[in-house]
């Protein structure tokens, strides 16, 4: 018999997931004029939102104990010069991740 | 290879690749040692589509715990979302049927990758971001029944591969940053969310640090007009 209560329980993660997407578009995409505050933050919240994302990717990293988020910081400085040097997307990505796996695997 | 909506969106996400099959695996394996099979992991990869969502409703589901509970606890962590529609309304306003799919698999990444600043004029924006959501939820499905499948067995270690998605996120930074001159709504993002993270902990910084950049963007923006030529 199939285990009803995880069902639901995955039902309701599912159905609040989905709701945290589509409520802007219900509120603001039905054809009317968009407000103006929300055409402007739309524009903006790209910008911010790019940055929150990076210390969301690195919130449980400790910058009081050892090892101080080294490994953390010393592989983001190299995807952001690698990538305002280059330009290349992949190349940045690739080279940063590498990095940082070499660096907590052998280093730290 | 010619140059199409597909191919290039094949090529973005292929950064999107390699986390979403790490981090689907360890999701999946996870899973496995709740007691939970790969019937279930697949499940949630179809039907949710959120990393960390996901990762937190395991302990949700071994632990049983209420529906009430699991809603709550869904809408903290994915709260973030809320932000992400505003800006692609216009975007996914005339993309017929695939726009109720492309608002579904809204993730982080589909975000990052869907609203980056450079974009090719020669292909259709709309398909673009219908493939790049559907490659992404393609991959993450995988990632999900591969540590299912595969378990705890894996020989070579992959530790700190996860870092993929956080250096996507930095060259997504980057590359927004060089495109504008106005760095104030990046200098927000970052300096607001560090600040939440600081005072209200990892658990539960997500939402005051929205509220923050809201409240920082629209008196940055009263506080231009009021000095245009500033």
């Amino acid at each position: 018999m199939p285990d009803t209560y995880l069902i639901a329980a995955i039902a309701v993660a599912a159905l609040v997931t989905a709701a945290t997407r589509f409520l802007p578009f219900l509120i603001f995409g039905n054809g009317k004029k968009t407000p103006d505050i929300i055409v402007y933050l739309g524009k903006v919240l790209p910008y911010a939102i790019m940055g929150m994302l990076v210390v969301y990717c690195l919130k449980n990293v400790s910058f009081i104990s050892a090892p101080f988020a080294l490994p953390e910081l010393i592989s983001c400085a190299v995807v952001a010069i690698l990538h305002i040097w280059k330009r290349n997307t992949l190349l940045s990505i690739a080279a940063g991740t590498v990095g940082y796996m070499l660096l907590i695997q052998f280093v730290f | 290879m010619k140059k199409t909506a597909f191919t290039t969106a094949l090529r973005d996400t292929i950064p999107v690749l390699t986390g979403y099959l790490f981090l689907g695996a360890g999701f999946g394996i996870l899973m496995n040692e709740n007691g939970f099979g790969i019937g279930w992991s697949v499940a949630m990869a179809l039907f949710i589509l959120a990393g960390s969502g996901q990762y937190l409703a395991v302990g949700l589901l071994a632990a049983r715990a209420g529906l009430v509970n699991i809603a709550v606890a869904t809408l903290l962590v994915n709260a973030r979302h809320l932000f992400y529609g505003i800006s692609l309304v216009d975007t996914y306003k005339n993309t017929g049927l695939k726009k109720y799919y492309m608002i579904f698999g809204l993730t982080d990444e589909t975000y990052s990758l869907v609203t980056q600043a450079k974009t090719d004029p020669r292909i259709d924006h709309g398909t673009y971001c219908f493939f790049v959501t559907a490659l992404n939820h393609c991959y993450w499905i995988c990632g999900c029944a591969l540590g299912s499948i595969l378990g705890a067995t894996l020989p070579i270690s992959f530790e700190g591969v996860d870092f993929v998605l956080t250096a996507l996120f930095v060259t997504m930074f980057i590359e927004q940053w060089l495109s504008s001159t106005n760095h104030l709504p990046a200098l927000i993002g970052l300096g607001s969310t560090a600040l939440c993270l600081l005072i209200f902990g990892s658990d539960y910084f997500l939402i005051p640090s929205m509220i923050l950049i809201a409240a920082l963007l629209i008196l940055a923006r009263a506080k231009a007009r009021r000095m245009p030529y500033a």
